[in-house]
């Protein structure tokens, strides 16, 4: 017999956490950020529940700063799914018109960390799906799949439960929640071979196309839209560049490219010699920020 | 160091990446610890394999590069370690708290790492770790030998059933490469082996830090006949391979149904393999049916059905006949079906701070399956550290033991040995919801094997545990027509349909037995709410939430009823209706006789009402429906 391949283990041990998850939780709901790791998470839930749809509703925590692109695909891919999209947008944040050229570190807290809570809080969802894979960064490596929030949203590091085994257990008390990360255990590269494989849709920024650049701070933006406000002097250079991780494009740095196929872009990564959140402002401040961040509640 | 391998492998990508990815598509995977004593290298070794493996990024190597000057130990070299420990605590007391999860690949296999501590107290967080693995890799530091910590982890992943244990000799560099020393430290942990009756490791003489034995043979190393470690890793024998050799069975997750015309049954592979046309078994039923189809998702309608499925894949199964079968029940190969049983002997490791309540009911899980459990006491205690039998009374936090358990019904199974799938299980604490133990099944108790449960004092705790509730009593007051009854009926049958073992006590079950004999007097009034708070504390000690429904209008005697039970367990609830709406209600036509003179001392007409001063919970009616005062009272014991 023959022996199954690392993608079809990490596929089926997704699925089972996913298909523990909608048996043990009363209302769950899946974080789709409309990134490429959003796509193979919900092709994944697809193919768990098929022919039902997924059981749980779609969850965008939106920023109003996403790409346009992006906000084309989320529709498209929601609908496809047969399932129910949710887009949050804090109110406070957009009554005061947070943005990341004003508001720095207070963007990301107002639109995502509070957005998420407020979201999760509103609609009572108890078990909360994202696409955060453990070879992302220091602190996720060590967080487990079913990983508990207090009634704060906080995580408490080293409190983890113990995980064993694929018995996951799901209980909790009032108030708390659950993040659960089904793709834990897969890497940037298994996610590319799995959205080639799976001819899985993504955000065409993805590949490299000439699109309007300025750059600052060391990062290569993109103007996406007439929001962003250019310093004097400051003109939108035509550059041919892609997007290794997608987010708010004020925050997103472009790496110059000419990979405009999937097979490219892959060949691209793998002879890269830096690593993927690079390109987000978000890690840089300290080697701890992110542990940080989600014992505030930050996805 | 780079070697020849992954230069080929770079040369692919650059020049025909479709042929890289085609082989790469290919690979297998392997989950593998590091293990051992907390100075032995496992940081250090997996920093190694990452950058042999060229899995460290060029900021990634920056930013380590300070921080090996700012907090390394390794002065201006690179400390792997750092690398690895990734929480701020752990880095800044240099040592692993949690299981770090690392990912890297070679030509052949991807490689998923766990990275687990050391030290005693984080024995949890070693067998999280421990128990998704095919192989251990045991680090022993070539200058200390075997030490206690070695022997404890080898008992550890001996008794989590991994088959592939790599012994690897670490900081050779550090004993000039002597085989001498080398033998003599295979030789002790042989014979240690031996008496756990381990099959002997692979020992493999290494230097983490400076790469020797690591992805090659080392020249260093000329007396040494065996594998290099990451060779070795490539070819092991994966524990889904062997788990295709056992009979079918698989455990169900979830009842797919998405219309009338389909019920298809979803799960994970544990063992086997099963085609359409296989004649299977619904255990614990026993009913037999035959697989119609196995059904996945595919961009090609005529693709969605599977020829076949083999241990460790996630399907949906139909079957050809309308069967019962859910969420617990496994679906098996007809011939050889995993039995039920609800009396084993099982290995036990305790992992939470409060320690083992023999007769207390916890939370079982096995497979799909979630039952109640009662731990005997323990048969014996295991010795971690010499490996010998205590006896012990109960398991604290990291202890391990073998005890029996009893189920509150049978549950299928396979002995651990033979089926991980099947014989593995946890226990969770019924009311703080934690994980407190990871379980190992040896075999099935005959019921007419007699075993002799321990006399344990079943006491209030263990009324209340076995029911996994806080005892309660909630206790309504108000006049009469405020609405006690019906909020109090409403309320029960939320908690019953939450699981919750309640009794509700009113003017219906007591005035016309146990207090027939009261009237309406003071006096009377007084010996009815002694009675009935008497009862109700009887029944709080049998571990039920109990309701009682009575006008209760003295403040006396609804404290004495208070003073009865330990403190918190009262729970008063003020039903606040005014007067004069509860006499426009009149639902018994009881205000109207008073008004009337035809009935004497009733409460708030000819005799008082002292509403409580700090009652717990104040429902109003003339605002709240019954559902939702329930809703309220609901809210407040979830709090509390």
């Amino acid at each position: 017999m023959p022996s199954l391949t690392h993608l079809q283990q990490l596929e089926a041990e997704s699925i089972e956490i996913m298909r523990e998850v909608v048996a043990q939780a009363e209302n769950p709901v899946m974080l789709y950020s409309v990134g490429k790791d959003s796509a193979a998470m919900l092709h994944v839930a697809k193919k768990a529940f098929f022919p039902s749809p997924p059981p749980f509703p779609l969850l965008h925590v939106d920023t109003t700063w996403k790409f346009q692109e992006m906000y084309k695909l989320r529709e498209k891919a929601a609908k496809e799914a047969g399932m129910e999209l949710i887009v949050y947008k804090n109110p406070e944040a957009e009554a005061q018109g947070i943005n990341p050229f004003d508001h720095g570190p207070l963007h990301t807290d107002m639109w995502k960390t509070e957005g998420l809570k407020q979201a999760l809080d509103k609609y009572g969802f108890d078990a909360a799906f994202g696409g955060a894979r453990r070879d992302e960064e220091k602190s996720r490596a060590k967080e487990r799949v079913f990983s508990f929030r207090s009634e704060n949203h906080q995580w408490d590091p080293k409190n983890q439960r113990p995980e064993i085994w694929s018995l996951y257990n799901a209980r909790k008390a009032q108030g708390e929640s659950i993040r659960v990360f089904p793709m834990s255990n897969w890497t940037e590269l298994d996610i590319w071979q799995y959205i080639r494989l799976e001819n899985i849709e993504i955000v065409p920024l993805y590949f490299a196309a000439p699109r309007p650049t300025v750059e600052r701070d060391g990062l290569l933006l993109m103007v996406d839209d007439e929001r962003f406000p250019l310093n004097e002097g400051e003109e939108p250079v035509m550059r041919s560049v892609r997007f290794r991780t997608l987010g708010c494009y004020p925050l997103t740095g472009a790496v110059e490219s000419e990979a405009a196929s999937l097979n490219e872009v892959i060949q691209e990564m793998l002879l890269t010699t830096t690593s993927e959140r690079q390109g987000r402002a978000i890690d840089h401040d300290a080697s701890a920020s992110m542990e940080k961040k989600k014992q505030q509640g930050y996805f | 160091m780079v070697d020849a391998q992954s230069y080929q492998a770079e040369a692919l990508i650059g020049q025909d990446i479709e042929a890289y990815l085609a082989a790469h598509e290919e690979k297998t995977m392997l989950r593998f610890i590091t293990c051992g004593s907390v100075d032995d290298g496992k940081s250090t070794l997996i920093g190694r394999l990452l950058y042999d493996s060229k899995m460290i990024f060029d900021d990634q190597l920056s930013a380590l590069k300070a921080a090996s000057k700012k907090s390394g130990t390794q002065g201006e070299a690179i400390d792997f370690a750092l690398l690895v420990d990734g929480l701020a605590a752990e880095r800044e007391q240099g040592i692993t708290i949690d299981v770090a999860y690392r990912f890297f690949a070679t030509e052949k296999r991807k490689f998923i790492v766990a990275d687990t501590p050391g030290h005693e107290q984080y024995t949890r967080n070693m067998v999280t770790g421990a128990s998704t693995a095919d192989l251990a890799v045991l680090l022993v530091d070539a200058r200390q030998g075997i030490l206690t910590q070695t022997r404890r982890h080898a008992y550890l992943v001996h008794l989590l059933g991994i088959k592939h244990i790599v012994l690897a000799v670490n900081k050779m560099d550090l004993v000039d490469f002597d085989q001498m020393r080398f033998d003599e430290i295979v030789a002790d942990f042989t014979h240690f082996a031996a008496t756990l009756e381990m099959t002997p490791p692979l020992a493999i003489p290494i230097s983490g830090l400076a790469g020797d034995n690591i992805t090659e043979k080392s020249a260093n190393t000329p007396w040494y006949a065996g594998p290099a470690l990451l060779p070795h890793l490539e070819t092991v024998e994966l524990a889904e391979d062997a788990a295709q050799q056992a009979p079918f069975a698989m455990p169900v997750q979830w009842v797919n149904r998405p219309n009338l015309d389909f019920r298809g049954f979803s799960g994970r592979l544990a063992g086997g393999t099963v085609k359409p046309g296989d004649k299977v078994r619904i255990v614990p039923s026993g009913k037999t049916s035959t697989i119609a189809s196995i059904v996945t998702m595919a961009a090609d309608a005529s693709q969605c059905d599977l020829a076949e499925a083999v241990a460790g894949q996630s399907v949906t199964l139909t079957l050809k006949d309308e069967i019962d079968c859910s969420r617990g029940d496994v679906i098996a190969a007809a011939d050889n079906p995993p039995l039920a049983a609800d009396r084993f002997e099982a290995s036990l490791v305790w992992m939470d701070e409060t320690e083992t309540m023999p007769g207390r009911a916890y939370e079982l899980r096995i497979g799909t399956q979630a039952v109640s459990a009662r731990i005997q006491a323990p048969k014996y205690a295991v010795n971690v550290n010499n490996m010998e039998h205590l006896a012990a009374a109960s398991l604290g936090l990291n202890e391990i033991g073998v005890v029996e358990l009893a189920t509150d019904r049978p549950v299928v199974f396979a002995p651990f040995a033979d089926s991980q799938k099947l014989g593995s299980f946890v226990l969770i604490d019924k009311l703080t919801n934690a994980t407190v133990a990871a379980g190992m099944l040896h075999f099935s108790l005959r019921r007419a094997h007699n075993i002799h449960w321990q006399a344990v004092d079943v006491d209030r705790a263990a009324h209340a545990a076995l029911k996994g509730q806080q005892p309660k009593i909630l206790w309504f007051t108000g006049l009469s027509g405020s609405g006690k009854s019906t909020i109090a009926n409403a309320l029960e049958k939320k908690l019953h349909a939450n699981g919750k073992h309640t009794f509700l006590l009113d003017g219906d079950n007591v005035r016309h037995g146990l207090n027939k004999d009261l009237g309406f007097t003071d006096a009377d009034r007084i010996e009815n709410i002694r009675r009935i708070g008497e009862v109700a504390k009887l029944m709080t000690d049998a571990g039920l939430i109990v309701l009682t429904a009575f006008i209760s209008p003295f403040r006396a005697e609804r404290d004495m009823v208070r003073a009865l039970v330990p403190a918190g367990d009262f729970i008063e609830v003020h039903v606040d209706t005014p007067l004069d709406v509860a006499e426009r209600r009149d639902v018994k036509g009881l205000y109207k006789k008073a008004r009337a003179g035809t009935l004497k001392n009733f409460t708030g007409i000819d005799s008082p009402y002292e509403p409580p001063e700090t009652p717990e919970i104040v429902v109003n009616t003339t605002e709240l429906s019954a559902d939702e005062a329930a809703d309220v009272i609901i809210a407040y014991l979830d709090k509390h």
